[in-house]
């Protein structure tokens, strides 16, 4: 049972770095970017070629698919992106799902469309009893890895100077640009941090959700409800909601195989019908 | 007084039949003689352009943004192989039947789309297709799962027209279906009610100062707009005897979206022309590079977003500008 309960808060923890990104573009920026798992994709699969071609330690590959595919989000961003942050939604739409399509078949063409395997280092497989509780060395170390970024990504944001400009630029781009804010730089960044999060949490879960071409999809609806379920206003709401989302459905999937994911999308859709903007909204947000 | 007469002369100008449409049809039906071997590839164009045009009635009239509009479809062609296989093998009961089916789903599901914004929007329709996706690959018993639905056989159109080894009645009948209901379409949107819903899509606030009330026209297209869909699916699980737990798979949604795009929403011809265009490259690429068509789908979809919807799909009526200017420097 509790077992399950810290099953649940790792793949919890792990989808709330996947997905912040995603709250960060989605949230602040009003960008629908559907092609976010396939940032997350880009770092596990810069992990594997990493680890089973090259050899590269499993500790240095996390910093190695963040600093990839933020690069990679940030040449996007300067290239494509930018030009459609005043775009319809529609347009965002169909742009970033023709991104997932290339993605997909890119990651295809390149590694295949089997799963990959990673192995991790001995110190993190198994797992250890404490006073009953199966802990997963891996799954610990995740909960430790995402929980010392969801603090600091707090702080960042509400601490320190680049945060308050980010929130400055996000809530009145004009304004922000008369105060001298270099606006278009403070969005590269965010969405460059956006997008090595999300390959950092590619790189972590590599192991833990499976990685095929097919991730950009199949993870799509979870940090979607991850960032709409937890409302956009600060990272506190989509923390939260992806801890709910991953204990929910780890038990979920244990007790009630049957059901499936039936349950997490009732859920979604029922949050989204009594609290269209998320269950935690500051008042007067965008 | 005054402009009660224009809106009637807008409505009857916008309800006259141009020489293109009719032409479209003519080489529809054409089709039949000229092109025996293609018949099934084209049974999938018109199938596809039915789904484009029930779309295109949420999107391009009601400004509707749908991530999930293949729920319908999935259910319509569920709710028509059930049928056959059960119970009434006749095509067209399994036709009004999966219409009604998949109406009344949309008929429920269309206080989702009332409330929040594009993004909730998006959200609860995406959240509604994955749902069904999941209950239709969960109830075994009645779907037949991740293995599809098989085991129907149809039986002749209206106990008349037997479905033949080469697709030519399937083709026949699905382009009738198409026709009737696109001209259904038509009077609906050349209406009154039709205007209404572009005043909504243009400005929703304003529209309902004007006394016109945005919640129950966008109920009512919504429906229509998922019986239409319902009917696509089950015009593809007659034609094809199979239903396979794909129709509900998320790349439907966005192929619909695509097609609707390369042929320009909010004149319902664009889901004709982009399911004729759209099928024809598919099947290219996919003989070009068999297993990564899907790249090349992407990029064309990126491709039009950055060159702009507009400048895309609105060579019509630029060319049209543009001839008429010439014509007129030619009078003058």
């Amino acid at each position: 049972m509790l077992t399950i309960l810290f099953d649940g808060i790792a793949y919890g923890m792990l989808l709330f770095v996947l997905a912040c990104g995603l709250s960060i573009t989605l949230g602040l920026m009003n960008f629908v970017n559907l092609a976010h798992g396939a940032f997350a994709m880009a770092g596990g699969y810069v992990t594997v070629i990493l680890m089973n071609r090259y050899g590269v330690s499993f500790y240095l590959c996390l910093p190695a698919a963040f600093v990839a595919t933020a690069l990679i989000g940030a040449a996007l961003e300067v290239t494509l992106y930018r030009r459609l942050y005043r775009a319809s939604h529609l347009d965002q739409v169909l742009f970033s799902i023709g991104l997932v399509f290339m993605a997909i078949a890119a990651a295809d063409y390149f590694m295949g469309g089997q799963q990959q395997l990673i192995n991790l280092p001995d110190e993190l497989r198994g797992r250890f009893d404490v006073f009953g509780i199966g802990i997963g060395r891996s799954r610990l170390f995740v909960i430790v890895i995402c929980a010392i970024l969801a603090v600091a990504l707090q702080l960042a944001l509400t601490r320190t100077r680049f945060g308050s400009q980010l929130r400055a630029a996000v809530d009145d781009g004009r304004v922000a640009r008369g105060l001298g804010i270099n606006v278009s730089t403070i969005f590269v960044l965010t969405f460059a941090l956006g997008s090595g999060l999300a390959g950092l949490g590619g790189a972590l879960g590599a192991d833990m959700l499976g990685l095929d071409p097919n991730f950009p999809l199949k993870f799509l609806i979870y940090f979607m409800i991850v960032v709409t379920v937890g409302g956009t206003s600060s990272i506190t709401g989509p923390f939260i909601a992806a801890l709910l989302l991953g204990i929910a459905d780890v038990a979920g999937k244990y007790y009630l195989p049957q059901a499936g994911a039936f349950i997490i999308y009732a859920v979604m859709i029922l949050v989204l019908i009594l609290r269209p903007n998320g269950l935690f909204t500051r008042e007067g947000g965008r | 007084m005054s402009h009660q007469m224009e809106a009637l002369a807008l409505l009857n100008a916008k309800r006259r039949w141009r020489v293109w449409e009719i032409a479209l049809w003519l080489v529809a039906i054409a089709a039949i003689f000229l092109l025996p071997s293609q018949l099934l590839i084209l049974t999938e164009i018109v199938i596809l352009a039915l789904f484009a045009v029930s779309l295109d009635l949420i999107l391009g009239y009601a400004g509707i943004v749908s991530l999930g509009h293949t729920a319908f479809f999935g259910l319509g062609a569920y709710a028509a192989g059930i049928l056959a296989r059960d119970y009434v093998t006749e095509p067209v009961t399994g036709l009004l039947f999966a219409g009604l089916v998949s109406g009344l789903f949309g008929l429920a599901t269309s206080f989702l789309v009332l409330r929040g914004s594009d993004l909730t929007r998006l959200m609860t329709t995406f959240g509604v297709a994955m749902l069904l996706a999941e209950v239709g690959n969960q109830a075994a018993w009645l779907t037949g799962g991740a293995d599809g639905l098989s085991g129907m056989s149809m039986g002749p159109i209206l106990g008349l027209f037997e479905f033949d080894l080469w697709g030519r009645t399937g083709y026949v009948y699905c382009l009738v279906v198409l026709i009737a209901l696109t001209y259904i379409a038509r009077r609906i949107v050349n209406s009154p009610f039709g205007l209404s819903l572009m005043a909504i899509k243009r400005n929703p606030r304003r529209a309902a100062m004007l006394g016109i009330s945005p919640k129950r026209r966008i109920v009512v297209v919504y429906a229509i707009s998922a019986a239409y869909a319902g009917m696509a699916g089950a015009l593809l699980a007659q034609t094809t005897n199979f239903v396979s737990p794909d129709v509900l798979a998320f790349h439907r949604s966005a192929d619909v979206l695509l097609v609707l795009v390369i042929g320009g929403a909010g004149y319902l011809y664009g889901g004709i022309f982009g399911a004729i265009i759209f099928t024809l490259l598919r099947d290219w690429l996919s003989v070009a590079t068999p297993q990564y068509w899907m790249f090349w789908i992407g990029l064309i979809l990126v491709a039009i977003v950055m060159i702009g919807r507009e400048r895309l799909t609105g060579w019509p009526a630029l060319l049209a500008a543009r001839l008429k200017g010439k014509t007129e420097e030619a009078a003058k």
